[in-house]
């Protein structure tokens, strides 16, 4: 293995409003070396990648590259100084060849591109790292991993010495897996740089040299993959947080009866691939049920399906015995099932629209007479809901967009909960609010339980999930994996699972 | 290397923006036409009194610039109707052709029966046509979501050329067989006329007051109705619409086709009201469907404010073709109301951003 350093990131910095999503991290990675930067989402991964690739600027902290100091204002200096990114999004034109998103955006490509150096130049590449692809075909008649190796053949053309790729497997199958992973061999051994962004465990284990773990933005540890495993990598992974407590509730005796009824059920993603397969589950009267796991793995499309947002492929759901339609989010509604989306501002609230309205969004239908809107039950319920919820708001009229982040939640936990559901669906439901806010975001949900509602808790933030669920299920692509009962559930056991390790 | 102003969204607009930047932008159009009128050897003092007499002062311009508005004032809210959920329908120009076909045709057929009857009827039938014609628009975008400002534009050239079709290229219904040689519509009957009221001198079409009443009907469709709520939460986010279980594809179908019926009921108007036949030409020339476009974007999409624009801009045309001559050639004309449009539209800008001054940021920068 080469042992000159490559790059060396020293105390990097990197705040956004509210957040601090690197923390002096610290990072060394070898020339001929595959390098993974393992954590869960909101670690801080991206933002580090980012910052190597010149799209962020750190507020603080240098970057070395063999041994000379770089700051990159864009991607193109990132390009230049021989780091280039595969991104997990493709960023080719469907209507161009091979050769041609290939050259795409050279600095200096003439008017006329000489198509056959270009195209041997990439058969060059191709053969030498294996990676199958004809120069002449065009992007919309490719697979997707077929695409995949068009990025790596992107960056590889500008002779990128450090490659990094962000979730590069998340959209491949398992034999394009393994293809990629010999290709990423194949590139260290002729003394390239790879920095492999995942939080599969396995993956890791089988394609990385040494390991960086990032947790919360910090840097919580570098290892030899070969003296490592995944039960280690798992628990500097999820880490072991001593501070949280359970919320001491007593689960009502009625939990045993069913309330939330998902058999079977499986579902496409927006792209037309496979998002749920097969899931099954339940909740009971007045219990938490929370679904942990890494994000796009489902839980989404999980949310969106019982919501009636998603159609279904196969399988059922019921509430308390009634059949939910598949894809009519009305017939969700009628039957007593309440969603809290993850995207509060474009799928929860009309944000433009103002706070009475989106207090209305649920039940206007009843709030009218001849189609004719009462408007002044509209006011009237959302005076009484702004006092009972305590929504901070100049009024009834203003558009929610100009309220904080806490508040907009108040208003989508107003509306959902005074519709007295049999079921809520709470994605993330505290994300990105203030440390007030998520109190009151989790004092309404465990009070919305107590009620006897059966609430279904979605959430990457495993504590949250610990401290307020009575039972856990862990999903990792498209299925659920696991279940535990959430007292004295093992950390370890569900970051494991998370990562796609089977138990 | 960064531009030394930059915009920058509202967050909120102020109540008085809503009178003071149209009128800074009149002002800011008059100054600048000044400008060109001096230029070309013109007295503007002079110039913008004559455009005033003739478009607006006394009943005989008034007269004429309601005439001009009443297409506008349907072809506004046409355009208004479709846009405020978002949908760029263009394609007003054609429904409202096919809503003058439909509605020439009833005209010629009801020969005999009773004006209310057979004014009813040119009203339905044209509404009919211009809704089907823009519900294709609607099918399309709903059911392949195929983009409806495309659609809707190709549309108005079919419309065109079935219309040219009618009049001059075949011995259609709708064409006088005693027109031979100078191809024409056939007169739809004498009791088909549409009425003129006369108020104070100024003679009101009947398809004016026509306008009024659908404007305030679209008004209150939208402000008050559960469908109009319903259109506001697609517009405002199609996601949240789809979370709310309101049923998008349809909204979408409908709203074109209501869009469409507008238009058509002003191609009835046109036949009823004004020309008494299928004109062919005179459709085309006159371009209701476009300057439909421009009148609902001054008027920010109001249905109210619409017809109201309608009649300015009805008045500038009228006043255009008056101010026309030997010494005052057409594209002066044109020029002039193309300055009254830039700076309305600018002001449109100036409503929903500010402008602030990009402060100089140093920044260090090491190769």
């Amino acid at each position: 293995m080469g042992l000159e350093t490559a790059i060396k990131m020293t105390g990097i910095v990197k705040k956004f409003p509210g957040v601090i999503a690197n923390d002096h991290v610290n990072l060394d990675i070898n020339f001929g070396e595959v390098h993974a930067l393992l954590g869960e989402n909101g670690a801080g991964k991206s933002t580090l990648s980012n910052i190597l690739t010149g799209l962020y600027r750190p507020d603080d902290g240098s970057v070395e590259i063999a041994g000379t100091k770089v700051e990159f204002n864009s991607p193109r200096d990132a390009l230049n100084a021989g780091i280039g990114m595969v991104h997990q999004h493709f960023r080719l034109v469907s209507t161009f060849t091979v050769a041609e998103n290939v050259v795409l955006g050279e600095s200096d490509s003439s008017l006329f591109m000489d198509q056959k150096a270009v195209a041997a130049r990439v058969k060059e590449l191709s053969d030498r790292y294996g990676l199958a692809v004809d120069p002449s075909a065009r992007i919309w008649q490719l697979s997707v991993g077929e695409q995949q190796r068009v990025e790596i053949l992107k960056v590889l053309y500008r002779g990128a010495r450090v490659l990094i790729l962000d979730e590069p497997t998340a959209v491949l199958t398992p034999i394009e897996t393994t293809e990629l992973f010999k290709t990423l061999r194949a590139m260290v051994a002729e003394g390239r740089t790879v920095i492999f962004i995942s939080h599969k465990l396995d993956e890791v284990m089988a394609v990385s040299d040494r390991v960086t773990v990032l947790r919360g933005g910090r840097n919580v540890g570098t290892v030899n993959t070969r003296e490592s495993s995944t039960r280690d990598l798992a628990s500097l992974m999820v880490g072991r947080s001593v501070e949280f407590t359970r919320v001491q509730r007593e689960v009502p005796a009625e939990a045993r009866s069913i309330i939330l009824n998902v058999t079977d059920i499986s579902a496409r993603d927006d792209r037309g691939g496979i998002a749920l397969q097969s899931v099954s589950l339940t909740v009971g009267r007045g219990e938490i049920v929370g679904i942990a796991g890494v994000a796009g793995n489902g839980q989404r499309e999980l949310a969106e399906v019982i919501s009636g947002m998603r159609a279904m492929t196969s399988g059922s759901i019921s509430v308390q015995g009634e059949k939910v339609q598949s894809g009519k989010a009305r017939s969700a509604i009628a039957k007593g099932i309440a969603h809290v989306p993850e995207d509060r501002l474009h799928t929860g609230l009309a944000s433009s629209h103002s706070v009475e309205d989106n207090l209305a969004l649920k039940n206007y239908r009843t709030m009218s007479r001849f189609r004719i809107l009462k408007r002044k039950s509209i006011r009237a319920q959302s005076t009484d809901l702004i006092e009972r919820y305590d929504i901070k708001t100049p009024g009834s009229q203003t558009p929610v967009r100009l309220l904080s982040g806490g508040n907009v939640q108040k208003v989508l936990l107003a509306r959902e909960f005074s519709a007295l559901p049999k079921v809520l669906i709470a994605a993330s439901p505290t994300r990105g609010l203030d440390v007030g806010a998520i109190e009151t975001v989790r004092e309404r949900l465990v009070q919305a339980a107590d009620n006897g509602v059966g609430v279904l808790l979605i959430s990457e933030d495993l504590d949250e999930i610990m401290s307020l669920a009575d039972r856990i299920l862990v999903m990792y692509e498209g299925r659920i994996v696991d279940e535990v009962p959430a007292e004295g559930a093992d950390r370890e056991r569900i970051g494991l699972t998370m990562g796609g390790i089977k138990l | 290397m960064k531009s030394p102003i930059r915009l920058e969204r509202r967050l909120e607009q102020p109540k008085w923006l809503n009178w003071a930047i149209p009128l800074i932008s009149l002002v800011a159009a008059l100054i600048l036409g000044a400008i060109v009128l001096l230029a070309t050897g013109k007295n503007p003092w002079d110039v913008y009194f004559r455009i005033f007499e003739r478009g607006f002062a006394g009943t005989r311009a008034l007269s004429g610039s309601l005439k001009t508005a009443t297409p506008l004032a349907f072809t506004g809210l046409c355009a208004a109707v479709a846009f405020r959920m978002g949908l760029i329908n263009i394609g007003g120009e054609g429904q409202l052709y096919m809503g003058a076909v439909g509605a020439a045709g009833v005209g010629i057929a009801l020969d005999g029966q009773p004006t209310g009857v057979v004014v009813v009827a040119m009203c339905l039938a044209g509404m009919l046509c211009g809704a089907l014609y823009a519900a294709i628009v609607g099918v399309l975008r709903a059911k392949f979501n195929t983009n409806e400002i495309i659609t809707s534009l190709m549309l108005n050239y079919i419309a065109s050329i079935f219309l040219s079709y009618l009049i001059y290229n075949s011995t259609s219904y709708w064409r006088d067989p005693v027109s031979k040689n100078f191809p024409a519509g056939k007169p739809i009957a004498d009791r088909a006329e549409w009425n003129f009221f006369e108020f104070a001198g100024i003679k009101i079409p009947l398809a004016f007051f026509i306008a009024i009443i659908a404007a305030v009907a679209v008004s209150v469709l939208y402000k008050r109705t559960r469908f109009g709520f319903e259109v506001g939460v697609i517009a405002d986010s199609p996601k949240a619409a789809r979370y709310a279980g309101i049923r998008t594809s349809s909204t979408i179908i409908l709203v074109l086709a209501l869009s469409g019926a507008l238009a058509g009921l002003g191609g009835a108007a046109d036949v009823g009201n004004f020309r008494q036949l299928l004109d062919g030409k005179g459709l085309q020339m006159s371009g209701y469907g476009y300057t439909g476009i421009v009148v609902a974007a001054l008027a920010r999409l109001n249905p109210i404010t619409t017809v109201v624009v309608a009649v300015l801009i009805g008045g500038l045309t009228n006043a255009g073709f008056a101010l026309q001559g030997p010494d005052f050639p057409s594209g002066l004309v044109g020029t002039l109301q193309g300055l009254i449009l830039f700076t309305a539209v600018a002001g449109e800008i100036l409503i929903k951003y500010r402008i602030k001054a990009n402060r100089r940021v140093t920044t260090a920068v090491a190769a």
